[in-house]
């Protein structure tokens, strides 16, 4: 037998070479470290997380939290973070509803409808996002009108536009009357509550007064009681193969409760009515338009990805599943909702997430139109009034890696569980 | 001789189908009126598709000016009508779009360099054309090195062009050609490191990979911007673009190497062993028969890659590199332009060409695709 | 592998090309060229035309430089910077002078040199005249469009508390973004320097609707800057503006710089070279109040043509008028 030298050997090579790995990479790191030092020494920048508790007097456009320029910057990183999983968590509805009915249309025996759907995937994907959200951006400002002439959507400006329907068929014999009749009616409900402008979208804000828990307890009431009814009306419907309308119930039990409640403690729920002085409208809740612009490019940009998730995953359901169900009388919309889409959730579900953290990824473009995300208000204008560069990066970085570390390993749970229901 | 038993002993002409079911009504009856849901449907796509095409061929074409020098010959009180698409401020900033500052008597390098590209592209791009391997390191290897010469300057008597003046078009496509040359070896490395047997490499690869995918591309553009400076000696001064190339580099090269781990698994480890039985070492057995046909599987997917790094340039105009969206919108502050259809036409004529190029690509992918599977099937 | 590294390597290389250097004036003439960092665009002071020509006051400055230095207003290299980063090129040595309406303040005095104030200025507001605003004590309320990571909006935080009103900030990235976003109605008000407000105005596409209010909430004292360390350009970029200056305020322009040079005038007569070696002592050529004033101008037809009443940005010289007129602008004596 002849002896290999023992650079030869596999197990020398192996340790042999992750040391080089592991010299390479602490070697890197004193590097950067002392680099590092020594720059900030040069730019008079000291290193730490102190400056977090400093206060950080700027203003920040939309707040989900209390703030105001007092605050400290980990009040603002708050403020950002909020601002960051509101528009994800509402882009991600959104998303699943738009690309899901444009996935099924791409699949529609209607020739036209499937076109234009493909026509809408195609058009999208191929356009940067950058380019989408800065041309929605100007195309909401352009398209609504100022504080003065707002938009008000309600009954009333309903009622006037009919009134002066009215107004022009009296030319054919109506009385005049009739529509006098109207704009009276339009009066007495009042003025709208909702307006729409350049400045955005202007709501009544909710004031919850004494007693207010309890209309929340009966709410949190409603939702275990619709649980324990759906799993009741599974199992009865397994025995005795009877259907419950579960959905109505959940729907009435969801509304009624809490109004019930509402009721017996006397309405502690009051509604306080935007009003327009001086420049803009003072009180009620506002929806900025910036976050408009990005909550509609976010949903049809990543609505078209979700589409072509959709489609895959519908076309890899066999067609035999198809034949058969019809082959048992199902309808065509029966089969779509009890046999295609549960078998082709398997497949679609992992690519969806994957979707779902572009999208929370991709929301911090936010900061090119100036809605105060996570990156626009930390990294961006913390970042430039303290100079703590390095701080500051690497926790907006951590945040984001901490998000889809979650999501993958929710992921990996969810994909575990899957594949145990699978037969072999 | 009669017989009480009738044979045909010719066929019938088989009889039309109904007309309704054959021809233009059959198609329409089925595909767009076959229910009331199904027409509704069809009236509303009609409704939708109108209210979209119309509005945009008025704006492009039929409302658009295209003669003048100034705003004045963009607004409404000039043309006395309503205007749509103000082409002449395309015309006049053309060269911006395309060049940025490129200084305007060297411009001449950059359209060398589109060309010589172009050239050694599309025969790459042909399956047919010969000479592939020569074709490969020319564009690959070569190509690279001779672009960043020809357009940074300095050498060979051509006057040093800083990339502070490069802008539009030209940073998009250098950004995405850059991002494409270096990312794609660091995701073989990547890749090949997940596969690895030495569980050290391994997990830094798989840390690696799953530290740039897992932020988006805008805090890596942030880092490479104001943290990396940090990290280098005070000595080197990264160019600000050079700095940008960096982390996109980085970042697209952590995307690479998963959609490459994806051909690395198909792979049947009878390949493998075969050639270890063969006496190949590790990176023989890698380059020589492993890899070849990893990355022809792929190929479909890098594109897609790179169609989404193509995209992705448009993120650099946050820190402040002007590509072709970033001049567009230092175009729309320009006094001499600003008219209320500015905007917009900007919007159109980028939008435009980001649409070409990304779907000339998704369909050179799909043309490969499809290729690949019919070659492989059997 | 060896392909990334010489990727990363060529990358590199791009960005090592310049050098910090102590003798800067050295170094611009072996180059036989200014490098200026200005604004990316800015009309009145530093503005691209379509054909990339540069001009504005601060673009005008860098000519005087290369005046002095090469007796060719043309030997300049105009290098566009973003806000945020204009610094770190001046001190790589990228840029030989910093240009770019920069306010002098003590913290990037501790870092970098500033030359003198080219031009005085100060925070302040515009609005459409429209809302019938006349002050901006009226603004209550109001939406404010504001860049972000600017030293503008924290003084806008405090003129609004300080007078106990109300707004909302809506802030970007970018000067443009700013001002397109005012434009768009998305503010009522847009807040910057007032220098700025004169030149943003006329990127709107219906200039005249907009009023600039009275109320300056801040001081901004616009500089040159160069780097720390080499005391002889920081002379040299000084005395270029104290000539320019100098030579307004004895009546020497581009149109009697002929006549001048036969002035019996002494202290004309220094300042034009005539007499002593002032201009040597620095550096710089002796006749190098001649050259910028003959190719350039001086400061007074430099306002005047790029800012002033005569030009688009119509900014009258207020605090900038000479001390001698009522103004601040007052330079040492050339002796």
């Amino acid at each position: 037998m002849t002896k290999t030298a023992f650079y030869n050997n596999p197990r020398f090579r192996s340790a042999f070479y992750q040391l080089l790995v592991l010299a390479a990479v602490i070697w890197f790191g004193i590097e950067f470290a002392i680099n590092a030092r020594a720059n900030l020494e040069a730019q008079n920048v000291r290193f730490g997380f102190r400056f977090l508790n400093d206060p950080a007097s700027f203003g920040i456009s939309q707040t989900l939290i209390s703030y105001s320029e007092q605050d400290t910057y980990t009040r603002v990183f708050l403020v950002g973070l909020l601002n960051t999983l509101l528009v994800s968590v509402i882009g991600i509805i959104f998303a699943t509803i738009l690309g899901f009915f444009i996935g099924l249309a791409r699949l529609s025996p209607n020739w036209l409808l499937a076109r234009l759907a493909g026509g809408y995937v195609e058009l999208i994907r191929n356009l940067p996002l950058l380019f989408q959200i800065l041309f929605w951006y100007v195309a909401v400002l352009l398209a609504m009108p100022s504080p003065r002439q707002s938009l008000g959507v309600g009954l009333q400006p309903l009622f006037l536009a009919a009134a002066d329907g009215f107004a022009y068929l009296q030319y054919f014999g109506m009385p005049e009357s009739i529509a006098q009749w109207w704009r009276g009616l339009a009066e007495w409900i009042g003025p709208p509550a909702v307006y729409i402008n350049n400045r955005g979208l202007i709501m009544p804000r909710a004031i919850f007064g004494e007693g207010s828990g309890i209309v929340v307890a009966a709410f949190a009431l409603a939702i275990f009681a619709i649980i324990g009814l759906r799993s009741w009306a599974r199992r009865r419907q397994d025995a005795t193969g009877k259907l419950f309308p579960v959905l109505w119930t959940s729907l009435v039990l969801l509304i009624g409760l809490p109004v019930l409640a509402a009721l017996a403690v006397g309405a502690p729920v009051s509604f306080e009515a935007p009003e327009l002085r001086g420049f803009n409208f003072v009180g009620g809740t506002r929806v900025i338009p910036e976050f408009t612009a990005l909550l509609v490019a976010l949903t049809t940009y990543t609505a078209a990805f979700i589409a072509e998730v959709v489609r895959a995953g519908v076309l890899a359901v066999p067609k035999g599943q198809t034949e058969a169900a019809m082959a048992l009388g199902l309808r065509r919309n029966t089969t779509l909702r009890l046999v295609v889409i549960p078998q082709a959730m398997r497949v679609i579900i992992p690519p969806l997430t994957n979707q779902y953290l572009n999208l929370t990824k991709n929301s911090t473009l936010a900061v090119a139109i100036g809605y105060p995300d996570l990156v626009a208000v930390f990294a961006g204008t913390t970042l430039n009034q303290t100079h703590q560069a390095i701080e500051i990066i690497a926790i907006t970085m951590a945040v984001y890696l901490a998000i889809s570390l979650i999501t993958s390993m929710a992921m990996n749970l969810y994909n575990a569980r899957i594949r145990l229901s699978e037969r072999v | 001789m009669t017989s009480a038993t009738f044979v045909r002993q010719q066929l019938i002409a088989p009889s039309n189908p109904p007309a309704s079911s054959v021809g233009t009504p059959a198609w329409l009856r089925q595909k767009l009126f076959g229910s009331a849901l199904n027409a509704a449907a069809t009236v509303i796509s009609a409704l939708i598709l109108a209210a979209l095409i119309w509005p945009t061929v008025r704006f492009m074409f039929i409302d658009a000016v295209w003669d003048g020098s100034s705003r004045v010959d963009c607004l409404e009180e000039t043309v006395k009508r309503p205007v749509g698409a103000c082409w002449p401020f395309i015309a006049a900033k053309f060269a911006q779009f395309m060049y940025g500052f490129y200084p305007a008597d060297q411009v001449w390098r950059v359209n060398l360099t589109y060309v010589v590209g172009l050239v050694l592209l599309v025969p790459l791009l042909i399956p047919r054309a010969p000479w592939k391997t020569l074709n490969a390191v020319l564009f690959f290897g070569v190509f690279p090195v001779a672009a960043f010469y020809l357009l940074v300057g300095g050498r060979f008597g051509l006057p040093h062009v800083e990339t502070r003046q490069w802008g539009g078009l030209l940073v998009t496509l250098v950004i995405t050609f850059a991002g494409i040359i270096g990312s794609v070896p660091l995701g073989i490395l990547l890749a090949l490191g997940r596969r690895s047997s030495l569980p050290l490499l391994r997990w830094f690869c798989v840390v690696f990979i799953e530290f740039w995918r897992g932020v988006p591309l805008i805090t890596v553009l942030f880092f490479a911007t104001y943290m990396l400076p940090f990290f280098l000696p005070e000595s080197w001064k990264l160019d600000p673009l050079a700095r940008v190339l960096i982390g996109v580099i980085l970042f697209a090269g952590a995307y690479m190497s998963e959609v490459i781990r994806g051909g690395l698994q198909a792979i049947p480890r009878g390949q493998f062993e075969a050639a270890r039985a063969l006496g190949l070492g590790y990176w023989k057995m890698m380059a020589f028969v492993v890899l070849p046909q990893a990355l022809k599987i792929v190929i479909p997917g890098m594109v897609n890659s790179f169609i989404a790094l193509f995209k992705d340039t448009t993120l650099v105009l946050i820190v402040a590199i002007f590509d072709l969206l970033g001049q567009l919108r230092a175009a729309f502050a320009d006094p001499n332009w600003a008219t209320p259809v500015t905007v917009l036409t900007g919007f159109a004529f980028a939008g435009v060409i980001y649409f070409i190029i990304s779907f000339v690509i998704s369909r050179y992918a799909l043309y490969v695709e499809r290729r690949l599977s019919t070659g492989v099937a059997h | 592998m060896k392909r990334v590294i010489g990727v990363l390597g060529l990358a590199l290389a791009i960005g090592l090309s310049g050098q910090a250097d102590a003798q800067t004036l050295k170094t611009v003439r072996d180059r036989g060229s200014l490098v200026c960092g200005v604004s990316q665009g800015l009309p009145g002071f530093s503005n691209p035309d379509d054909k990339g020509n540069w001009t504005g006051l601060d673009v005008d400055f860098c000519r005087a430089i290369a005046a002095a230095i090469f007796n060719d207003p043309t030997k300049v290299k105009f290098t566009p910077l973003a806000a945020k980063d204009r610094f770190e090129p001046l001190r790589s040595g990228e840029i030989d002078v910093l240009s770019r309406n920069t306010t002098w303040t003590s913290s990037r005095d501790a870092v970098f040199n500033f030359v003198g104030v080219v031009y005085y200025d100060g925070q302040g507001f515009m609005v459409r005249k429209a809302l019938k605003v006349n002050s901006a004590l009226e603004l209550n309320g109001a939406s404010v469009c504001a860049q972000s990571g600017t030293t503008t909006e924290l003084n806008l935080a405090d003129y609004f508390r300080a007078n106990n009103m109300k707004y909302e900030i809506v802030a970007f990235g970018t000067a443009d973004e700013t001002i397109k976003a005012y434009e768009s109605g998305r503010c009522d008000a847009f807040t910057t320097d007032v220098s700025q407000l004169y030149s943003e105005k006329l990127k709107l596409s219906n200039a005249n609707d907009h009023v600039i209010l009275p109320e300056v909430i801040s001081k901004e004292p616009l500089g040159p800057v160069v780097r720390q360390g080499d005391d002889q350009w920081f002379d040299v970029v000084k005395w270029v503006l104290f000539g320019m200056l100098n030579a307004e305020e004895l009546g020497v322009s581009s149109k009697t710089i002929d006549e001048a040079l036969k002035s019996k005038q002494p202290e004309i007569r220094r300042m034009l070279g005539l007499d002593g070696t002032h201009g040597e002592q620095l550096g710089l050529p002796r006749d190098w109040v001649v050259r910028i004033v003959r190719h350039v101008g001086n400061y007074g037809e430099i306002f005047e043509r790029n800012v002033g009443t005569s030009s688009r940005l119509g900014i009258s010289r207020g605090l900038n008028r000479l001390w001698t007129k009522g103004g601040i602008q007052y330079a040492p004596p050339i002796r």
